[in-house]
């Protein structure tokens, strides 16, 4: 909302204080002030210079001696001598050869710098003196466009005959736009009128009244039934009030200059008097008006015009002012007459009774509507105008009278209409007073300072609430336009912000802390983060909206699709198709980083901690149900050269299975669980089929981990090289962690040096190292303390369809040297196990 | 030869082949050959059986004597010999000290992860715990709890991703657009417990996506709630806060505002991180940045929430935490945080 400072100025007199000041004091009471554009003024895109442009006088015009489309005007400055202007503007085209004439006009010496008004854009320029056609110029007469006021370039700008001349024009025509940013539904600040009362609150200032009292000024007075209408609210729920003035006789033309400008400093178009008028009536006190021409109006009876404010029928149908078409739902509010709908109540009217240049008569409406309603019209037919805006933030139905009078009252007296003096008026929905129980030991209660019941007092009166102070318990009664203050609380904010934050201590809260409890479960991810990143891996953070179709793409064609948990989560209105699910895997992710990063790096390494989402159950409100789950899930993935290039010998070969599975080994031993995992075969569309484990934990499955099926590799157009990737489930690993934390205890530490040899074992093909390793660590327990498999080897030196394993074995005891005795039985308990067991056999 | 003779032979041998040995391993075959246990001189020791008595006493102890000289010839040489090979050890060994290192792979945690950890570790010096709270929410958590009813123009404050159910579902659900639900499920579940927790995580917002806006972005909210907690305590605690995130000596300056979850409701700023009040692009010439929004929570809130308005208070707060480290790092762009270009993040 843009508000001149020069209009605020009527009703609340700030000249003396500082702009700057004054944005301050705004922006700390709650009035947001985005910015502020200067005009004329320093600091302005184009400072006009106090001495060089002036307002003056256009005394006379004479032809130019000698060229046709330029006249000479002589103009009075305010200098000695009148100076003679040479210009082609035509309105003084229009009058060469009168004289005695008082035109004020924006007059500018040379040096002055201006807009050129004859180019594109704003290309400033300076003015100079220059001869045309044989006559000195040494000055001219200015158009908005070349004062920065307009972008077109039209007519110069004539000021109001009452404008001083000689005087620097900045001080009549200068401006400070204050452009607001007021957060929340506050209807009482959509106004110039509105803002000046709370600058008056807060500097303690008088407001003017002036723009409240035109009814009494036009002595008008209402009825329920108007002769020149028959008016008739249907749906009094969404209509708490309609007021229909009546203005005869108008005449339809520009509005003044200064209107006109006001207008546009407020970001409209002026358009004719009359739709301007309601329109700086709106700007002016936040009532939104629609004048329509009453001769267009029909009736139920032959006799007079109706207005029926009635709910639309479902399917009904009206073109508005942009020319548009619309059709209504059984919920919109419309303005009808006696032969259909004339305007879509407080969002737009109808083109068919729009004011036209012949029109005569006007009904002014002033009306009242549901402020819910109006954002739910606006929302469904994407009509978001001003009226609606202003609707939609809550307005006092109180002002409609005064505003249908204040517009009456300017059309009177701009547009020579003649006011009737009854107005109808329905108020179905008269609202009670409001009053508020209030105790000012609340404010000290909640603000921690003490202002006194004095203080306090004078500030809500300030802000026109009526105070009844008497001992601890107030009453005190709203003004009908705060629609925002409904409690105590609400009075304490007034008092805070009016007294001034600025002025508040800083203290840390008194009380003793509450209890204290852990967060295992963040502090579980987070140590897990830490472990990954300690093992070279990068973190991503990628979008939870994603394309549903990556679940398909994960999924090569004829396999058997990839089972999900739940069913997805999808929106109603995604922003883009590529965001309309919630992810119920992380694995697109971190493919579509690895896509994206590849581009310009030749070795990925990331992981993503993070939920997926998928709907389980129904959603219950009273049970703070969502039904969509929400576990943690752990990726990473891995692709490019195991190392960098260097000056020596690298292992550039690709990273691969076992370069994942020894990253996740070490988180997995940091976290205690190493032992505790089954690792077996695993059958995931997505992987490699025979490069793919599926991890057990305690009997649940963890998740899988593996390389990217050379096909899915494809579907997301990643190059042909190994990608190797996991997804587990972390809520499982770190609730499991959590588990065998307590369970976890100092191993010994030997001080004497362990016995190693190396055992190869023969076994069948099928056999699982894992298990093999596992079952020697075990036979051997405690003192075999290591089985390093150190080698796999197939070849000529074992019987086909067998593997030899070859494992690094260490014994060592934590007391004592062990003596080969002890060595010889260990060893054979270990070649007895994994003979039962898997049909080893010592490798000859 | 007679056994002396013998004797003075090897050592002449011994002493003229140790010369010629300059390396370990020459020296450790000389040792063997002269002085070993089947070494020459063991050998011909041996021999003093075949003397005759009263010679055997002289004999052994010239042999002695022999065996020390080349004992200490050996010792000397070997010295020596290490000497040398050392110092061309070291002559010939020395490399480039400037040629690079062999690379290790370093990880890094993402630049969300990290400003997170650092307004957990603030506020858990000031007593607040982490609470987490789901992405998908109820309709009636993300605003009609918070007193922002349906068609509330309040409503307008937050662009909503709605999920797609049922049509005239009882529990519409939408994806949460702000951290604020979480204060109504921290509050009952510890109601009528004094509470004091911080809510991070993801939201979401229907916006277009541009260098300064994100569809989805992290919030941290805070919420206080006990028998005696003030505006006050809301603004200090933010003053504590800017202290430790943005730098010692932070001035905040504080501005009316409007929340419906909260009342009264302020705006907390703090003097520009970047010109130090002076004015600059970054804070728009005013000197001042936004870093939060608060307030004291609305009796109804605190009534949804369990607790009794006239007994109880509290307020609440809510950070941003891409911006904060937009301002501190010169990131420009917010599409980088979720765009996750390695070379952006592993500058962190
Ligand atoms: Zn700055």
């Amino acid at each position: 909302m843009r508000i001149p400072l020069s209009w605020l100025n009527d009703y609340v007199d700030v000249k003396d204080v500082p702009v700057a000041e004054l944005r301050k004091r705004l922006d700390l009471a709650g009035l947001e002030v985005e910015k502020v554009d200067v005009i004329g003024h320093p600091g302005a895109e184009l400072p006009w210079a106090p001495d060089k442009v002036l307002t003056a006088e256009v005394l006379s015009v004479r032809p130019h001696p000698d060229a046709d489309r330029l006249v000479l005007a002589e103009v009075n400055y305010g200098g000695s001598e009148p100076e003679i202007v040479v210009t082609g503007a035509p309105s003084l085209y229009r009058r060469r050869g009168e004289r005695d004439l008082h035109l004020k006009v924006a007059f500018a010496w040379k040096g002055a710098v201006l807009f050129d008004g004859h180019s594109e854009g704003w290309t400033k320029r300076k003015l100079k003196e220059t001869k045309i056609r044989g006559v000195r110029s040494r000055a001219m007469v200015c158009s908005e466009k070349e004062l920065g006021l307009a972008e077109e370039q039209t007519d110069i700008i004539y000021l109001p005959d009452d404008t001083p001349v000689g005087v620097p024009l900045v001080e009549v025509l200068g401006d400070y736009i204050f452009d607001f940013d007021i957060k929340g539904p506050f209807g009482h600040l959509q106004s110039v009128y509105g803002v000046a009362r709370e600058v008056a609150a807060l500097l303690d200032r008088p407001c003017s009244r002036e723009p409240l009292e035109a009814v009494t000024r036009l002595g008008l007075h209402t009825t329920e039934q108007p002769d020149f209408i028959d008016l008739e609210i249907r749906a009094p729920d969404l209509c708490p009030r309609y007021t229909a003035a009546m203005i005869r006789r108008v005449n339809i033309g520009p509005s003044p200059l200064w209107m006109q400008m006001r207008l546009r400093r407020a970001g409209m178009r002026p358009i004719n008097n009359i739709v301007d008028i309601t329109n700086y009536v709106m700007l002016e006190l936040g009532e939104p008006l629609h004048a329509f021409d009453y001769a267009r109006l029909h009736g139920t009876q032959p006799e007079r015009p109706a207005i029926i404010v009635r709910r639309a029928a479902a399917g009904e149908t009206m073109t508005t002012l942009d020319e548009t078409p619309r059709t209504f739902d059984g919920e919109t509010l419309l303005i009808t007459d006696g032969a259909g709908p004339v305007a879509v109540a407080g969002v737009m009217g109808g083109l068919h009774s729009e004011v036209a240049p012949e029109t005569e008569d006007i009904l002014l409406e002033a009306a009242n509507f549901k402020f819910t309603n109006v954002r739910r019209t606006a929302q469904t037919l994407k009509l978001f105008t001003e009226s609606a805006g202003r609707f939609g933030k809550r307005v006092d139905p109180e002002l409609t009278l005064i505003a249908a009078a204040r517009a009456a009252e300017l059309m009177q007296s701009l547009a020579g209409g003649e006011v009737l003096p009854t107005v109808g008026d329905l108020y179905p929905g008269r609202p009670q007073p409001v009053t508020i129980s209030y105790q000012p030991a609340l404010a000290d209660r909640l603000l921690g300072v003490t202002v006194s019941p004095q203080e306090q007092a004078r500030i809500l009166r300030a802000l026109e609430f009526q105070v009844e102070a008497q001992g601890a318990d107030w009453t005190v009664r709203v003004p009908s336009y705060r629609l925002d203050v409904r409690r105590a609380v609400d009075l304490v904010e007034e008092v805070a912000r009016i007294w001034g934050y600025d002025r508040f201590p800083h203290t840390l809260i008194s009380e003793p802390l509450p209890p204290l409890r852990e967060n295992k479960s963040l502090l579980g991810e987070e140590q897990v983060r830490d472990l990954l990143v300690a093992l070279g891996l990068d973190e991503v953070i990628t979008y939870s909206l994603v394309d549903p179709q990556d679940e398909g793409r994960l999924t090569p064609p004829a396999a058997a699709p990839l089972t999900l948990p739940g069913q997805p989560v999808l929106l109603q209105n995604p922003l883009a198709p590529e965001r309309a699910q919630m992810r119920r895997t992380l694995l697109p992710g971190l493919l579509r980083t690895a896509w994206a990063n590849l581009r310009y790096l030749e070795r990925v390494a990331i992981f993503e901690l993070g939920r997926i989402y998928y709907a389980a159950g129904q959603p219950s409100v009273p049970e703070a149900r969502t039904g969509v789950a929400e576990p943690r899930y752990l990726g990473a993935l891995l692709t490019g050269p195991r190392q960098a290039r260097w000056w020596q010998p690298q292992d550039r070969s690709a990273l691969d299975y076992f370069d994942l599975k020894g990253i996740v080994e070490s988180l997995l031993q940091s976290l205690g669980l190493l032992a505790e995992t089954q690792w077996q075969r695993g059958d995931h569309p997505s992987f490699h089929s025979g490069r793919c484990a599926e991890v057990r934990l305690h009997g649940k499955r963890l998740g899988f981990i593996g390389e990217l099926h050379p096909l899915v590799r494809e579907a997301f157009a990643l190059p042909e090289q190994p990608i190797v990737l996991l997804e587990w489930d972390l809520d499982l690993l770190l609730a499991a962690a959590g588990a065998v934390e307590p369970e976890r205890r100092l191993k010994f530490i030997s001080n004497f040096p362990p016995v190693r040899e190396d055992l190869a074992l023969v076994v069948d093909e099928d056999v699982p190292a894992l298990d093999v390793q596992r079952a020697i660590l075990k036979a051997g327990y405690p003192l075999v303390v290591g089985a390093l498999l150190f080698d796999v080897y197939r070849g000529p030196q074992v019987p086909p369809g067998k593997k030899s394993l070859a494992f690094a074995l260490s014994y060592q005891a934590p007391d004592k040297m062990l003596s080969s005795k002890n060595i010889n039985s260990l060893r054979r308990r270990i070649l007895k196990q994994v003979q039962k067991r898997f049909g080893a056999t010592l490798r000859a | 030869m007679s056994p002396f003779d013998e004797l003075e032979q090897v050592r002449a041998d011994a002493l003229d082949a140790l010369t010629a040995c300059t390396t370990l391993p020459a020296l450790a075959a000389w040792e063997k050959q002269y002085l070993g246990r089947k070494g020459q001189l063991t050998r011909l020791t041996r021999a003093v059986g075949t003397l005759p008595k009263e010679e055997r006493p002289t004999f052994g102890k010239r042999a002695n004597a022999i065996k020390q000289e080349l004992t200490a010839a050996h010792e000397a040489r070997l010295a020596q010999v290490k000497q040398e090979a050392l110092s061309k050890d070291l002559a010939q060994g020395a490399v480039d000290v400037t040629l690079p290192g062999r690379p290790v792979a370093l990880g890094h945690l993402h630049l969300t992860t990290q400003t997170l950890r650092q307004l957990y570790a603030i506020f858990a010096q000031m007593g607040f715990e982490v609470y987490e709270a789901p992405d998908v929410e109820l309709e009636a958590y993300n605003f009609d709890l918070l007193n922002i009813p349906a068609y509330h123009p309040a409503r307008d404050m937050w662009d909503t991703f709605w999920v797609r159910d049922e049509p005239h579902s009882e529990a519409r659900r939408l994806l949460r657009t702000h951290t604020s639900p979480g204060q109504i499920r921290a509050m009952r579940e510890r109601a009528p417990q004094p509470l004091r927790v911080i809510l991070p995580g993801k939201v979401y917002r229907y916006e277009q996506i541009t260098t300064r806006s994100e569809h989805q972005f992290y919030q941290v909210e805070g919420l206080a709630v006990g028998r005696t907690i003030t505006m006050t305590d809301l603004i200090g605690t933010m003053h504590q806060f800017a202290e430790l995130f943005y730098g010692a000596g932070r001035k905040i300056r504080v501005r009316s505002s409007y929340f419906p979850f909260t009342e009264p409701s302020i705006e907390i700023d703090t003097d520009c991180i970047l010109c130090g009040g002076k004015g600059c692009s970054v804070c728009k010439y005013t000197g001042w940045l936004e870093i939060a929004g608060a307030g004291m929570v609305h009796p109804v809130v605190l009534q949804n929430g369990g607790y009794d308005p006239a007994e109880w208070s509290g307020f609440a707060f809510g950070l941003g935490v891409e911006r904060p480290a937009m301002m501190k790092y010169g990131v420009k762009d917010i599409r980088y945080f979720y765009g996750n270009d390695l070379r952006f993040l592993r500058q962190f």
